[in-house]
């Protein structure tokens, strides 16, 4: 995916005047923030159950190493190759490969977030091949040539006009805005190419260990159909999503639907263990699953190695007020909110994305919602830090921080430069008390006003009274 | 009682008043206030800003003034949170250091947490006298868990109804240096704030933070409302102090 992480300030200006923009984050924002509050009502020891799964994917971490080999001899035992991508170009060069050797033509895709790291469907194109997207929000945005926003609700920054508007303009019918209807269409359009394809390629919301199997967590028949209906089956997914036991699925996967949409449980929870056997009706002839590092493994053994529990539930995207406000496109790639926030400059670069670390007030409603308790704020501030100690971030910014510090650390300069500041800025200010406009401090007064000092020091007028 | 108070760098400079509004509290509870002279600022500012050192200093500076007393308070959840959750993790070196961090850290409260968890304060009338709306700030939220203390104290002052606004535990776009690095996205999320703390019918917005509370006037202000008064919940607590000259 085009990564334009580094323009994220203009991005932001850009999202923030985007009057359909705001009035969709608006509309949907608080939709799934209600409904994960609902439903973890019905579970009475979420903590437990938080800690638990926190454990289990720590515990899949440490042993990343043991427990992907194990997942790799039992997928094998089960009829299903496995490959392995070092790199995001490594995925493209895999699936063409795959592809090209059984004379592929045509392929479906359920979701897959992965895919877009690599910006698969270009490839593919690129290759002579069409992929064709079957999510219902992923199918959107292939229409309306736009990368997802979010990572469970692709098309979260559209409305329903605007997607009426679409098809009707694509698929050459009449302007229908009835939800229904137009999930009718979309299926009517997708049915042939379901029928059609050569190849289906999925994602992967976890690998189980033990069994050797991919699971996939949908709301949307397309999965069943992507993974069962072509004669080769492609799963995409990343190095860290393995899980040593169906045990350990099955305590996760109570906090990731409850996270994610608010669901007890969805609507599809797909299984995939090999190739079809004989004696099946359905299933693929091949089965393949092509297992992504792309940079994942860097982050073992670091701080940030807690960014890799991540199971993708979005909740700390729905929950971040920066997030609702500028919505996911702002952040520039694949992965938005707070969770991208981390993951983004890890992937690609803190160079390549220095101001996502910093697109937090660290208000820590992320943290709280997280089903895995990854400590979102702490990891932006050891990017921060990161930034800092390698001179990326502003001179400017840098030395403001230098010379706070090293007044703070003498009280009597500390004293004598406050009691200076708090003169200027009184005498700036107008008759209302406001700073309207302050140099040095535009970012602030762009927008707000600034409160002057009210009087002077507290610890002048302390002292004054005390002697 | 022997009380430290800190004042905040924040309150020193900007709202002085709000530090004698949290002396008075204390004094009139029977705690001994005492305010270091050489204290400064907690080190957020530039600890979440990157540069970890600012932390390490300053947690340092805040044990060299502070570790003599019985208790520390500040009128902020913010800085109580750098320094309750942030400062012994700091020292991973030094287990000796962390130790006294640690012990002089549990001995440290945000203001209304202190009144209400440590002293169980029974408040005179400060005389106030308005409809109030408050406004939960993070860290004293998520780091202290700080919620009923400053509105079961509010609801000691016959003076002043409380009026939830909708939404009051969404942050309202400070965070410290965000406010200026970021600021489109900062003013963004302060407009909400106000729309919400207004939509509520309160003729005042209380918080316990002064930097969210100056984010809040500040877009109030630009938004043209020059009446809404927005204070600490020290001020509403102790009554108006007098002008500060």
């Amino acid at each position: 995916m085009l990564l334009t992480s580094s323009s994220f300030k203009r991005n932001v200006r850009r999202k923030l005047a985007d009057p359909s923009l705001q009035r969709n984050m608006k509309r949907f924002g608080g939709r799934f923030v209600e409904a994960r509050a609902a439903v973890m009502t019905e579970v009475d020891n979420l903590e437990e159950i938080r800690i638990a799964a926190a454990a289990i994917r720590d515990r899949s971490l440490a042993n990343l190493d043991s427990y992907l080999m194990e997942f790799e001899a039992q997928a094998q035992a089960r009829g299903t190759q496995v490959h392995w991508a070092e790199t995001a170009q490594d995925v493209n060069r895999i699936l063409i490969g795959i592809a090209r050797a059984n004379g592929v033509r045509k392929i479906v895709k359920s979701k897959s977030m992965v895919s877009e790291e690599s910006g698969l469907n270009d490839a593919v194109a690129a290759a002579g091949m069409q992929a064709i997207e079957t999510d219902l929000g992923e199918y959107i945005l292939q229409l309306a040539e736009e990368p997802p926003s979010h990572i469970i609700a692709p098309a979260i920054h559209k409305s329903v006009e605007e997607v009426a508007e679409l098809f009707s303009e694509k698929h050459h019918t009449p302007r229908q805005t009835d939800i229904p209807a137009l999930c009718r269409e979309a299926r009517e359009q997708l049915r042939p190419h379901f029928l059609s394809a050569d190849m289906g390629v999925s994602g992967g919301n976890f690998l189980i260990a033990e069994t050797g199997s991919v699971v996939i967590v949908t709301n949307e028949g397309n999965g069943r159909m992507v993974t069962t209906l072509p004669r080769i089956h492609v799963a995409i997914t990343g190095i860290e999503k393995v899980l040593p036991t169906l045990n350990d699925f099955s305590t996760v996967v109570r906090l990731l639907t409850r996270s994610a949409t608010g669901q007890s449980i969805t609507n599809y929870v797909s299984m995939l263990t090999g190739p079809r056997r004989d004696g099946d009706r359905d299933g693929p002839e091949q089965s393949h699953i092509i297992l992504v590092d792309s940079g994942r493994s860097r982050l073992l053994g670091t701080e940030l190695q807690q960014a890799l529990r991540c199971i993708r539930c979005g909740a700390c995207m729905n929950h971040c007020p920066v997030y609702q406000n500028i919505g996911g496109h702002a952040y520039g790639w694949v992965y938005p909110g707070p969770i991208g926030a981390v993951l983004t400059p890890s992937y690609v670069g803190l160079e390549n994305a220095l101001d996502l670390p910093q697109a937090s007030t660290l208000c820590g409603a992320c943290q709280v919602v997280c089903p895995v308790k990854i400590p979102l704020p702490e990891l932006m501030r050891v990017l921060r830090e990161k930034s800092f100690r390698q001179g990326l971030r502003p001179w400017h910014e840098r030395w403001s921080i230098l010379l706070w510090r090293s007044a703070a650390e003498r009280p009597w300069l500390y004293a004598w430069a406050t009691r200076l500041a708090v003169r200027v800025l009184r005498r700036l200010a107008g008759k209302d008390r406001l700073l309207h406009r302050l140099p040095g401090l535009d970012g602030w007064t762009e927008g707000r006003d600034m409160p002057a000092p009210s009087s002077r020091t507290f610890r002048d007028l302390y002292r004054k009274r005390h002697s | 009682m022997k009380v430290g108070l800190f004042v905040t760098c924040l309150v020193d400079m900007m709202r002085p008043r709000i530090g004698f509004a949290a002396l008075k509290l204390l004094e009139q509870a029977g705690c001994t206030v005492v305010v270091p002279q050489q204290q400064t600022c907690c080190g957020q500012p530039g600890f979440n800003s990157g540069d970890r050192e600012s932390g390490r200093a300053m947690a340092r500076r805040f044990l060299k003034e502070f570790e003599g007393f019985e208790y520390v308070v500040a009128p902020s959840g913010s800085c109580t949170g750098m320094i309750r959750c942030h400062y012994a993790e700091l020292f991973p070196e030094d287990p000796a250091l962390q130790a006294r961090l640690d012990a002089l850290s549990s001995r440290t409260y945000e203001l209304t947490q202190f009144l209400t968890d440590v002293l169980q304060v029974k408040l005179a009338d400060s005389g106030f006298s308005g409809t109030c709306t408050y406004h939960d700030s993070c860290s004293g939220l998520r780091e202290l868990g700080v919620k009923q203390q400053p509105r079961s104290l509010i609801a000691q002052i016959p003076g002043a109804q409380l009026h939830e606004m909708d939404k009051p535990e969404v942050c309202c776009g400070f965070g410290g240096t965000f406010s200026v690095k970021l600021g489109d996205i900062a003013t963004r999320m302060a407009d909400n704030k106000c729309q919400d703390a207004l939509a509520s019918g309160a003729d005042t917005i209380v918080g316990g933070d002064l930097g969210c509370l100056l984010n809040i006037e500040g877009c109030l202000r630009r938004l043209g409302d020059p009446r809404t008064r927005v204070l600490h919940v020290a001020e509403v607590l102790a009554g108006p102090e007098p002008e500060e000259g």
